[in-house]
């Protein structure tokens, strides 16, 4: 009798063991369809929180991209219906969105939201049920490092955004670059390597090294490290900034201290368009560098066509225009022409194309990704606020480069 | 390297008060109230949006608009206890207001993002990028600013809690509200009057704030946590005790920065917790006086 009841108990957790793996690799090989219903997409924003100014104008991009395809009917003849879900910028809630997102409300396909901190985390839970995970902004190495098979990052990886201004200052006379610099960078998976990056490439040079430290993200109150940075006197300031407030608490310090470097780039920040001349003021936020892989004034066709629809349906000027924008666009764009091309939403073949070494266009340009999802054929400009406009001054030879201002003029409070 | 020690020094405790600034009211509400007022950080936000809509809008200086911006906080101060924290009442009251403090948190978050957006702003005024000259470094005219302010302010605090008969009354609540019944206060006027002074002192805290960092409505929150810090090393309810706890945190950190910046906020932390295991009444608290 014991022995029966025994037998009778591993043939139930044997068999629950079997449908749950039924079960899963169903969920897994199955996720999304051909069917001819809207196509619901799912994805978690930082609406509230650290990031929310990017989680907005994630969500702008990404309705704007929404709206604009169903203007022209869908895709393959099917709307698009968005379901943003918000994560107040916190790893734990975007995992708990994502699973929501996929095991509740069975979308079809998932975005990423934005920061590579809260990417990592949610192509985790995407892999997991077999979804495929285009995103824009989860270039940092963390997202990379799991090699996750189904993560497509449209933007620019983050260690390179520097690379065009590291060229263009190696390409100077020795006497005209900068003597000395510093790098001085919060502890985050966007800023870190760029800077890391930055100051391997420009020691060599010759440029001397006289700050390099790293803070924490969430640093309460730049004045000291800002201090600390301008009593060195460096030439050059290489800033692991992830948002604006970094960016203008040490401008803000540095002018207080009477010290302006001759030239002075951003991870992050400057590029914020509106949010960032309102918080430093037009004539302070001129000569400021920061790299990225696109910008309201990128000469291209889809690019411009989308600039002018945001302005049409948000107002403001294309100076206004955030990066991000674009970023969330772009990866609306490739999901569309993955969908395109393979006749539905199933994410295993949607994976399988976008690894297949094909070239997708964007409003940031040309999309091809290697192994772990990087985009090769992302551009890396770098931009400049030259007079309340916000320019592209490098590469040098591209396209729609305007002459770099250098070195920066000083603070005009 | 002298210079580098002097200068995070200064920089410290001058950072030091306008933390104090925006954790004094907080630290009052507690001392005669009871109530963790997690919606302090928001009302320093608030603050500073006001001040950002009358300097835009009327161009009005940081300074002067808090002639309108003080009482205009000190009104709201008393509508929010009004309406959210009086009804509250039971053994549940304390757990309950902190639940009735984070939803006005998020009421007034809200509102702000209705109104103002999710985009960074500052306040800009004469002060806020000029510096002075001392002991060959700049110390920016603004942290004087707010230093001055939060001494004035701690002042007044003390003036009003220590040399009038209303301050008399809230000491008298805050040591037992029922002996304080019993001869002739009227509690619940001298605890709304209490929470409008600690919200309108966020006021001039919020200006401060707003005019050294670019601020969301979101901002609050990382605000709160460092607040709430700076009055438990304090000691719950003592007012002074905030100067002197902002100014400790801030100059640890200051002077951490020097060699590893990544520490600056762990070592503060830290030094807390040894504070509080030594003396857990904070550095300035009393021993609980409540009997009720």
């Amino acid at each position: 009798m014991r022995s029966l009841t025994q037998r009778t108990r591993y043939l139930a957790v044997g068999s629950i063991a079997v449908l749950a793996t039924a079960a899963l690799a169903a969920c897994g090989s199955s996720s999304g369809s051909s069917g001819s219903g809207p196509i619901t997409i799912g994805t978690s924003l930082s609406l509230t929180g650290d990031f929310s100014v990017d989680g907005q104008a994630f969500k702008r991009g990404y309705e704007l991209w929404a709206h604009d395809v169903n203007a022209h009917g869908g895709i393959n003849g099917r709307k698009v219906v968005l379901d943003i879900l918000n994560d107040n910028s916190s790893p734990t809630q975007v995992d708990t969105n994502y699973t929501d997102l996929i095991t509740v409300k069975h979308v079809d396909l998932t975005f990423g939201p934005f920061s590579s901190l809260l990417t990592a985390p949610a192509a985790e839970v995407a892999h997991r049920y077999g979804y495929a995970f285009v995103e824009g902004a989860g270039g940092g190495n963390l997202v990379f490092s799991e090699k996750l098979p189904n993560v497509f990052d449209v933007s620019l990886p983050v260690a390179n955004e520097f690379d065009p201004f590291i060229s263009w200052l190696s390409s100077l006379p020795a006497s005209q670059r900068p003597a000395t610099a510093a790098y001085p960078t919060a502890d985050d998976p966007f800023a870190t390597p760029q800077v890391q990056r930055a100051q391997s490439m420009l020691q060599p040079l010759g440029i001397k090294t006289v700050y390099s430290k790293t803070f924490p993200e969430e640093e309460p109150d730049y004045l000291p490290n800002a201090n600390l940075v301008a009593a060195q006197k460096p030439d050059l300031v290489v800033l692991g900034s992830t948002d604006v407030p970094t960016v203008q608490a040490f401008m803000s310090a540095f002018e207080q201290q009477h010290y302006s470097p001759k030239i002075f780039i951003a991870a992050a920040g400057p590029d914020q368009g509106a949010a960032f001349i309102s918080a430093v003021g037009s004539g302070n936020a001129t000569g400021m560098l920061v790299g990225n892989g696109w910008y309201p004034g990128y000469d291209n066709a889809t690019s411009e066509a989308m600039v002018a629809e945001y302005v049409k349906t948000y107002g403001g000027t294309p100076s206004d225009v955030n990066a991000d924008v674009a970023e969330a666009y772009s990866v609306g764009e490739v999901a569309a022409q993955a969908i395109q091309h393979t006749g539905g939403t199933v994410n295993s073949k949607i994976i399988s194309y976008l690894h297949s070494g094909v070239t997708l266009s964007s409003v940031q340009g040309a999309v091809q990704f290697d192994s772990l999802g990087r985009n090769t054929k992302a551009l890396a400009f770098i931009f400049q606020w030259q007079n309340g406009k916000f320019v592209q001054v490098l590469p040098a030879n591209a396209p729609g480069s305007v002459k770099i201002l250098y070195p920066k003029p000083n603070w005009t409070s | 390297m002298g210079t580098e020690i002097t200068q995070a020094i200064a920089a410290g405790i001058l950072g030091g008060g306008v933390y104090a600034l925006m954790a004094a009211g907080l630290t009052l509400i507690f001392g005669v109230l009871d109530i963790i007022n997690v919606a302090q950080g928001i009302m320093v936000v608030l603050g500073a949006y006001l001040s950002y809509v009358l300097s835009t809008h009327l161009h009005l200086n940081l300074l002067v608009g808090l002639v309108i911006t003080v009482p205009a906080m000190f009104v709201i101060g008393v509508a929010v206890y009004t309406l959210f924290i009086r009804p509250l009442r039971g053994s549940e009251r304390t757990s309950m207001t902190l639940l009735a403090c984070f939803a006005v948190a998020l009421i007034i978050e809200g509102v702000l993002y209705w109104q103002f957006g999710s985009n960074y702003v500052s306040l800009h005024s004469s002060f806020t990028s000029s510096s002075v000259h001392v002991f060959g470094f700049y110390l920016a005219d603004i942290y004087l600013v707010g230093f001055g302010l939060a001494v004035v302010a701690i002042a007044a605090l003390y003036l009003i809690l220590y040399r009038t008969t209303f301050g008399r009354a809230v000491r008298a609540t805050m040591q037992n509200q029922t002996a304080a019944r019993l001869v002739g206060i009227d509690v619940n006027r001298v605890a709304a009057v209490t929470f409008g002074i600690g919200t309108a002192v966020t006021a001039i805290g919020g200006a401060v704030f707003g005019a050294i960092n670019s601020f969301t409505p979101n901002s609050g929150y990382d605000l709160i946590s460092r607040l709430l810090a700076i009055v438990i090393l304090a000691g719950m309810g003592s007012i002074g005790g905030a100067l002197g706890a902002a100014v400790l945190m801030t100059t640890a950190e200051a002077l951490v920065d020097i060699w590893q910046p990544d520490w600056a906020v762990a070592v503060f932390y830290l030094a807390m917790v040894i504070i509080l295991t030594v003396r857990p009444a904070g550095l300035f608290g009393r021993r609980p006086v409540r009997a009720q």
